[in-house]
């Protein structure tokens, strides 16, 4: 039986192990928190049919087999090709041989204290979109440091993405619907509540979420204000300041609000860092994720035979394209162990007669 | 507010500050200003510290004020900056101190035009050499003068005679402070502690044994703002953005502001009479000003430097009670007595602001 190794047991990395044990590999999961799941672990419920993430990881759970290995709280210390294999060595001193190696390191989430202005570690009622699912996963109700019901809320978009100054200038394409949602859901829990979200622009690009940007409008009265944030100050009973440009009626705004939720962008997991170190991966120099051997043909390959990418450890992408690819990373991964052929773009244009 | 993020973010600021041997360029107004302020750091300094510290009689403006309003061209400005760093480099200096701010400021603007574009620095040097046949070295180490009392700030506390501890009450001093735009906003590496959340002033505060506020218009501009004051037309702007600061911190009861720039200190102290004649408005005690003070002062406060000498006399906001609150002796007759007891004499009371 030909054996795959599968860095990282989030959504992809779960994902692609049971398609590929139904198509009758065996499969070893290396991730390197003390479960499986990822993020599934962490969010609460997903966009764009609020779907939890618990049901999610359950069902991937449920699907898991007798010919998927998951190795947890361990990391890959070395991988050496030898001819058709790759000699896997794991910390704790555990050894594999593998036929392929499918990465999907997915991302983690931009360290919000990098924008300082933004006072995030500083100021007590300024917390991340992470951190609001994690109160809403585990039944919390959203409140200020000081334990009352917040009446103002401001949403703050593009937090670590589009932004040159923090190092990011691609977009992370699910904050903007994730703003909505959450909106939404404070809405829902917070009726009273006036909530204001913060955007340069929304990228409302996937199926529904026009629509759900829309009832976030007219049925929960969210208001968009078209201007970045400039700075926050907190106030002396622990609200909080905001400077902020209206650019669509081109003047200045200060707004009083009791808290600040930042919609952290996607950066490159550290995991992928150090996974890029051992297989000398490339990754794309404007945004730091793997590169593919090919942007639109070979999309999960990287340019070396036998190595796979997936999901978010290439980019920002929502969690249904993260499933698209795993499922299609699979069927690729199979064709490649079947031929043990890497076919690159070129070599199939070669083949083609013009 | 959780003083350990900012701890955290501190320690990612902390740049290098020579320990000896500095090279001092005066600011062209604060010795009207704040005549004793440049005069106090040197005495510091020498007497106080042991150290060496040269100044030139022949430095110049850095062309800041001029370089921000858009009156002169950069070439202008990158000569006048070659010149003084000639004079460092005449004299055998390597560490170049700023009095001013926006020197500060413009000296890192001007090496970080350099090292990105060398070609510049090199017509730095032919204009130079064309216009004062001199010749420069860039400096070893660049500060600006209250980078170097923060780095002494333990040492000052120690040889000090005074803390900010009120000595009614036995509780730390509050103080709100202010570094001025050009410190660390445009180079946040530059500065001690950032830009956001800067420690230079606060340290000092921190080490003299008072308490720092933070509030929410910290970060607003002074008032002085370059052509908010200088374009007379403006000066409306200043006149706000002064006042919306005082408004900002007034709830917060600060005993003192301490600022870091030429202008702030200016702004934020006559600002307070303009306002109170404008709009009948005060903001410290019992019909008082909140005192302002620039790091020297503070520093010399600290040390028990007659309040006299130090040229409280000439701030718009009456010190006095700032004075009797950190328990300093003042001798009210002496107030307006210069060098050898001649009389300076004496401004005319406000209609609303209090004054001693």
């Amino acid at each position: 039986m030909k054996h795959i190794l599968v860095i990282g047991g989030g959504v992809a990395g779960l994902e692609a192990s049971i398609r590929l044990s139904e198509l009758g590999f065996s499969v070893s999961i290396i991730e390197q928190a003390d479960k499986l799941g990822g993020k599934l672990n962490r969010w609460d419920r997903l966009f764009p049919n609020s779907l939890p993430a618990k049901d999610l990881l359950q069902e991937l759970e449920s699907r898991l087999n007798s010919n998927i290995q998951a190795h947890l709280n361990a990391q890959i210390s070395a991988i050496q090709k030898n001819k058709n294999e790759f000699e896997v060595t794991i910390t704790g001193g555990l050894h594999l041989s593998v036929d392929a190696v499918l990465v999907t390191t997915g991302f983690e989430v931009f360290d919000a204290n990098k924008k300082e202005e933004y006072g995030y570690g500083i100021y007590d009622n300024v917390i991340t979109s992470a951190e609001l699912e994690e109160t809403l996963r585990n039944g919390g109700e959203l409140l200020t440091i000081d334990g009352k019901k917040p009446n103002r809320i401001g949403i703050i978009h593009c937090v670590g993405s589009r932004d040159e100054k923090a190092g990011n200038t691609y977009c992370s394409q699910v904050c903007c619907i994730t703003a909505v949602k959450q909106a939404i859901e404070i809405r829902e829990q917070l009726p009273e509540s006036e909530i204001f979200c913060f955007y340069m622009d929304l990228r409302m690009f996937g199926r529904h979420f026009e629509n759900i940007y829309k009832d976030a409008q007219i049925k929960h009265e969210v208001q968009f204000i078209r201007g970045r944030l400039s700075e926050a100050f907190e106030n002396s009973d622990g609200s909080l300041m905001l400077k902020v440009e209206d650019t669509l009626l081109g003047k200045p705004l200060k707004m009083n609000v009791d808290m600040v939720i930042l919609m952290v962008g996607m950066v490159p997991s550290a995991n992928s860092n150090h996974i890029k170190n051992i297989l000398k991966l490339k990754t794309a120099a404007d945004d730091g994720f793997f590169s593919p051997a090919d942007k639109h043909y070979e999309s999960l390959k990287t340019d070396m035979p036998g190595i796979f990418i997936a999901g978010a450890c290439s980019g920002p992408k929502t969690m249904e394209n993260t499933i698209n690819e795993a499922r299609a990373v699979s069927i690729q991964i199979a064709e490649y162990l079947k031929s043990n052929k890497h076919h690159s773009i070129t070599q199939i244009l070669e083949t083609v007669k013009l | 507010m959780k003083i350990a993020g900012k701890q955290l973010l501190w320690g990612e600021y902390q740049k290098e500050i020579a320990t000896d041997k500095y090279f001092y360029a005066r600011s062209c107004i604060r010795q009207n200003f704040f005549p004793a302020s440049e005069y106090t750091f040197l005495k510091i300094l020498r007497e106080e510290l042991g150290k060496d510290i040269y100044e030139d009689p022949r430095h110049t403006t850095c062309t800041g004020i001029v370089y921000h309003t858009d009156l002169v061209r950069i070439e202008t400005t990158m000569t006048v900056i070659a010149r003084q760093f000639a004079l460092m480099t005449e004299s055998g200096y390597k560490n170049y101190v700023a009095s001013c701010i926006t020197s500060f400021g413009l000296y890192n603007e001007i090496l970080d035009l350099w090292e990105h574009h060398p070609a510049m620095e090199q017509k730095a040097k032919e204009l130079l050499w064309k216009a004062t046949k001199r010749e420069f070295e860039k400096p070893l180490n660049i500060a600006h003068a209250s980078d170097i009392i923060y780095k002494f700030r333990n040492e000052i506390a120690a040889r000090g005679k005074f803390r900010l501890i009120n000595k009614d009450t036995g509780k730390p001093l509050r103080g709100v402070e202010h570094i001025g735009c050009h410190y660390s906003r445009m180079f946040p590496h530059k500065g001690v502690g950032g830009a956001e959340y800067p420690y230079v002033l606060a340290g000092m505060i921190e080490a003299f044994g008072g308490e720092v506020i933070d509030y929410p218009e910290r970060r607003h501009c002074c008032g002085f703002g370059f052509r908010q004051y200088i374009v007379k037309a403006n000066r409306g702007f200043s006149v706000a953005s002064s006042k919306k600061k005082f408004e900002s911190m007034a709830p917060y009861k600060p005993d003192f502001i301490l600022t870091n720039c030429p202008g702030c200190p200016y702004f934020l102290d006559r600002w307070q009479y303009a306002i109170s004649e404008l709009e009948g408005v005060t903001y410290g005690e019992k019909g008082h000003g909140i005192p302002v003070l620039t790091y020297e002062e503070l520093a010399g406060l600290i040390l028990g430097y007659n309040p006299w000498d130090l040229g409280l006399q000439v701030h718009q906001v009456a010190m006095e009670p700032l004075l009797e609150k950190i328990g300093i002796p003042f001798d009210p007759a002496k107030k307006y007595l210069g060098i050898d007891d001649k009389f300076l004499g004496k401004p005319e009371n406000p209609s609303l602001l209090k004054v001693y």
